[in-house]
């Protein structure tokens, strides 16, 4: 079935069966590689997007289920003022290990902090436990959080 | 960071290194300045491939720590380095130690994956071309600084060249060579020509560590911009014209067979092309890895279960008791441990019990294979690039250099990728396709079908003196060797080095004999590397049987290793280190407690406290890791102390979850809800606490993982008078009452 699909800005036509989850047509028909897949359950938020700015996890998110929704992905979170600043905060603390989770763990706390720009540990926790690291990236994680908070409270401030 | 899978430019002049000529220096292809390096060391070098145990090791100054640094006419400086990045920080700690004596700025070097090579890119410390077992620094501290040296003085002779100076009057900096009277300057890029000429300096001096300006200071990781906006490429992101993708099944009974397939339901799935057979595997090509899926799970397969069947864990686990029990060979005998254990005041034994484990890097097992009439094309992420290359060889059947490897970044490693298994399978699945396949295993798949950490089964006896000194003490470990199967002429006498490494901790008892029992599963289960290697099996059970013989003489742990460990002065600061930033000692609420662990491992000293609390249900919550260490010379403090907050959550994701189990010759577990990881609202506080030391540097990928089971079993103990001798933590037999 032909599908529509709008990705990071820009339309797409896509001819795959109803079921296909959009994980694989970012990755093996898109090419938009950066969106990992981990796990195909849900379990681990290697996939995870945003659709329409909420983070989701495309290895179970069916093309049939997205309609007209914006779907955007890791390659284009640094045009996201918060994205980047989440991203500058990843760096400065020097999170990634592997690495290979962290575009999803980004694209969750992106969403995250669009969201509640003062998140407590608990929110931190609740936005983020579905995201495994398997370097154990977690205390850098939330560091890292807590920082690019700062920088968005602080902007906001500023009127930026 | 820029890196790629070329092979180095090979240059007219710069032919490969042969023994008596171990550096090439010349313009290569594109013009820039190569020059490759294969720096002798007298090491310990086993020879490969040979059967006869008894001739293979011998005393010869291979070509072991290399490397490739190229220069072109920019000045830009980018660096083949034979270790491989699976998240460690070796793309950043390698260059670093070239870039110190080359007196160039890190952020600019560009690193490139090696091509396959033992002779030109082996691993001293291992004898081939491996990234494990925390060698890499250890293995490269000096080459890779004499390699920076080395070209350094090329272009500093070259820039007096040209100027008709002495060379002693010119110094490097900042990627240039300077005349120090005259403050002229030339850039290393319009040194090339000329340096291309100069014969490399035998000797070099290296810097005094007074000198570093890189060396132990915090370095932004090369490796880490690409990490963050989806553009670094993993294996598992090739792209190439006319690519296919396949997912597979092997037989889910262990070591079973494929009886038949019948394609057609497969078939018709949309976008499925072809159906491929192994014999006891099989594969669905597709367009894309959605279709794979689909297609695989519409395939009417029949499997040949075989002799595992009926196999369960218990079967393992009580033939593993049985050999327990036999004589094992002696790895490490000092005294006489029977005399001592009868003649002691007290006497304590115990077994304790470690699972099978699964690795389950986030990057799930993949392999792209493009094998042609007359070539076998690999894109893969490994830890062992040579071993791929003859995996592909053999299942291709084309000469080794028929077979051409481009590493990747690795999505994680664990160990998992020092097996060449699925590679294998990866390429006699392609022998049968036309065209360039990825193939990648579901979650499942790898899970399933890995090659797990051993089962162990170990017994302890310790014989103790009136005041609580252990005189004896006796360690039997039982399990499958990984040597014996990975590097089989290392195996001699009975004695897995790997299995017993570590086996009497860091303690220098009278009487102690560790001796081993090789007792392997059932084959189709097949054992191998996992984080922290030996020592995170024996640094957990030494531990806990410390622990428990510092009960049995009513002692404060802390001070009972404190006296066993009077003449170790690095054991005695780490302990003293982290006991004083874990607050030991002071009071905690009721349910709660700490517990430590203390081993020398991987030329490194880690001690950890964890802090826990058990609720009356028993379940465990680690609130607190203190880690304090002395791993020598520090090369990147930041990535030792992201390499220990991940190894801490690596041991502590296996010591409260980690288990594989097996059911009628199945693996029980599949997914990452039935095998569970560690979630950041579960991960404790860690605080990681260096010693300043200017010993040889140590390896830190592995040691975080090593120290922390026991530190939380100990934990246990403390806060619920529990001692627990097997992992993973059962805290149905922490509940109140239990």
């Amino acid at each position: 079935m032909a599908f529509k699909l709008q990705v990071n800005g820009v339309d797409h036509d896509v001819d795959v069966d109803d079921d296909t989850p959009l994980l694989w047509i970012l990755r093996d028909i898109l090419g938009l590689t950066g969106t990992k897949f981990g796990c195909g359950m849900a379990l681990c938020g290697a996939c995870t997007v945003h659709v329409d700015g909420v983070a989701t996890r495309s290895c179970v998110t069916t093309v049939d289920s997205i309609g007209t929704s914006a779907i955007s992905t890791i390659e284009t979170m640094s045009d996201s003022s918060v994205g980047r600043k989440v991203q500058a905060a990843w760096h400065e603390l020097e999170v990634p290990q592997c690495g290979y989770c962290q575009s999803g763990q980004i694209m969750s706390a992106t969403a995250l902090l669009t969201d509640n720009s003062n998140p407590s540990d608990t929110d931190i926790d609740d936005a983020m436990s579905g995201n495994i690291c398997r370097c154990g990236t977690y205390p850098r994680i939330r560091a890292a959080i807590k920082m690019a908070a700062q920088t968005i409270r602080a902007n906001a401030a500023e009127g930026k | 960071m820029k890196h790629d899978g070329q092979r180095p430019g090979k240059s007219s002049d710069a032919a490969m290194p042969t023994r008596r000529s171990f550096i090439q220096a010349g313009l290569g292809v594109g013009g820039a300045f190569t020059v490759v390096f294969g720096l002798p060391q007298i090491a310990r070098y086993a020879q490969r491939h040979t059967q006869d145990a008894a001739s293979t090791e011998v005393d010869i100054p291979p070509f072991i720590p290399n490397a490739v640094v190229q220069i072109d006419r920019d000045g830009h400086v980018s660096l083949t380095i034979s270790q491989v990045e699976m998240g460690q920080g070796t793309y950043t700690s390698m260059p670093m130690l070239i870039a110190e004596e080359l007196e160039i700025e890190l952020s600019t070097i560009t690193v490139k994956h090696a091509p396959p090579g033992d002779t030109l890119f082996g691993n001293a410390l291992i004898g081939e071309q491996v990234t494990g077992g925390s060698t890499s620094v250890r293995a490269f501290y000096d080459p890779l600084r004499k390699v920076g040296a080395t070209v350094r003085e090329m272009l500093i002779a070259a820039a007096a060249k040209g100027w008709n100076v002495d060379a002693a009057s010119c110094h490097a900096e900042n990627g240039t060579v300077v005349h120090s009277p005259t403050m002229r300057k030339v850039g290393y890029g319009e040194l090339i020509q000329i340096a291309a000429s100069i014969p490399p300096p035998a000797d070099v001096k290296l810097k005094m560590p007074s000198e570093f300006k890189l060396i132990g200071k915090a370095a932004k990781r090369l490796d880490t911009p690409e990490k963050l906006n989806g553009s670094a490429v993993y294996g598992i992101d090739v792209k190439l014209s006319g690519l296919k993708v396949a997912t597979v099944s092997a037989c889910p009974v262990l070591g079973g067979r494929l009886a038949s397939v019948d394609p057609k339901n497969a078939l018709a799935v949309r976008g499925v092309r072809q159906i491929v057979q192994l014999d006891n595997a099989v594969a669905v090509v597709a367009d894309h890895m959605a279709a794979a899926k689909k297609g695989l799970a519409a395939l009417s397969i029949i499997w040949e279960a075989g002799p595992n069947e009926a196999t369960g864990i218990a079967d393992i686990v009580a033939q593993l008791a049985v050999a327990s029990e036999t004589p094992g060979a002696v790895a490490v005998q000092r005294g006489d441990v029977a005399a001592a254990l009868d003649s002691a005041a007290t006497r304590v034994d115990a077994v304790y019990q470690m699972p099978f484990l699964s690795h389950a890097p986030m990057e799930p097992i993949n392999c792209t294979v493009h094998v042609q009439e007359d070539s076998c094309e690999v894109w893969v992420g490994t830890q062992v690039v040579s071993r791929a290359q003859a995996a592909a060889a053999e299942a291709s059947g084309l000469p080794l250099e028929k077979v051409t490897v481009h590493n990747h970044l690795v999505g994680g490693g664990f160990g998992r990728r020092l097996d060449v298994d699925s590679i294998h399978q990866a390429v006699q699945f392609a022998k049968q396709v036309a065209g360039p396949v990825k193939f990648i295993w579901t979650r499942e798949e790898d899970i399933q079908h890995d090659i797990f950490r051993p089962y162990y089964y170990d017994r302890l006896s310790a014989g103790l003196d009136q005041s609580g000194v252990p005189l004896a003490f006796h360690h039997k470990v039982t399990g499958s060797s990984i040597i014996a199967r990975w590097e089989p002429f290392k195996f001699k006498n009975g004695i897995d080095n790997d299995a017993v490494e570590g086996g009497s901790g860091p303690y220098d008892f009278a009487n102690v004999l560790v001796d081993y029992v090789r007792h392997e599963p059932p084959a189709g289960l097949t054992t191998g590397w996992w984080r922290g290697v030996g020592f995170t099996h024996n640094a957990f059970i030494v531990e806990c049987f410390i622990d428990e013989l510092a009960t049995t003489a009513g002692q404060d742990p802390v001070s009972y290793r404190r006296n066993l460990l009077k003449k170790d002065t690095r054991a005695l600061a780490v302990l003293d280190l982290v006991a004083e930033k874990s607050g030991w000692g002071t009071p905690l609420p009721s349910g709660s407690g700490r517990g430590i662990s203390i081993f020398n491992g991987f030329g490194m000293y880690m001690a950890q406290v964890a802090e826990v609390s058990v609720s009356t249900n028993g379940a465990v919550k680690v609130k607190r890791v203190t880690c304090a260490l002395d791993a020598g010379t520090i090369i990147n403090p930041d990535t030792v102390n992201a390499q220990v907050q991940g190894g801490v959550i690596f041991g502590l994701t296996a010591a409260l979850y980690g288990e594989i189990t097996i059911k009628n010759g199945k693996v029980e577990q599949s997914n990452f809800d039935t095998y569970r990881m560690l979630r950041i609202n579960e991960a404790p506080l860690i605080d990681v606490n260096i010693i300043q030391s200017n010993e040889s540097p140590g390896g830190m990928g592995e040691p975080g993982t090593s120290g922390i089971a026991p530190a939380v079993v100990n934990a246990i103990f403390a806060a619920t008078g529990k001692r627990l001798r097997k992992l993973p933590i059962d805290s149905s037999l922490l509940a109140q009452g239990a």
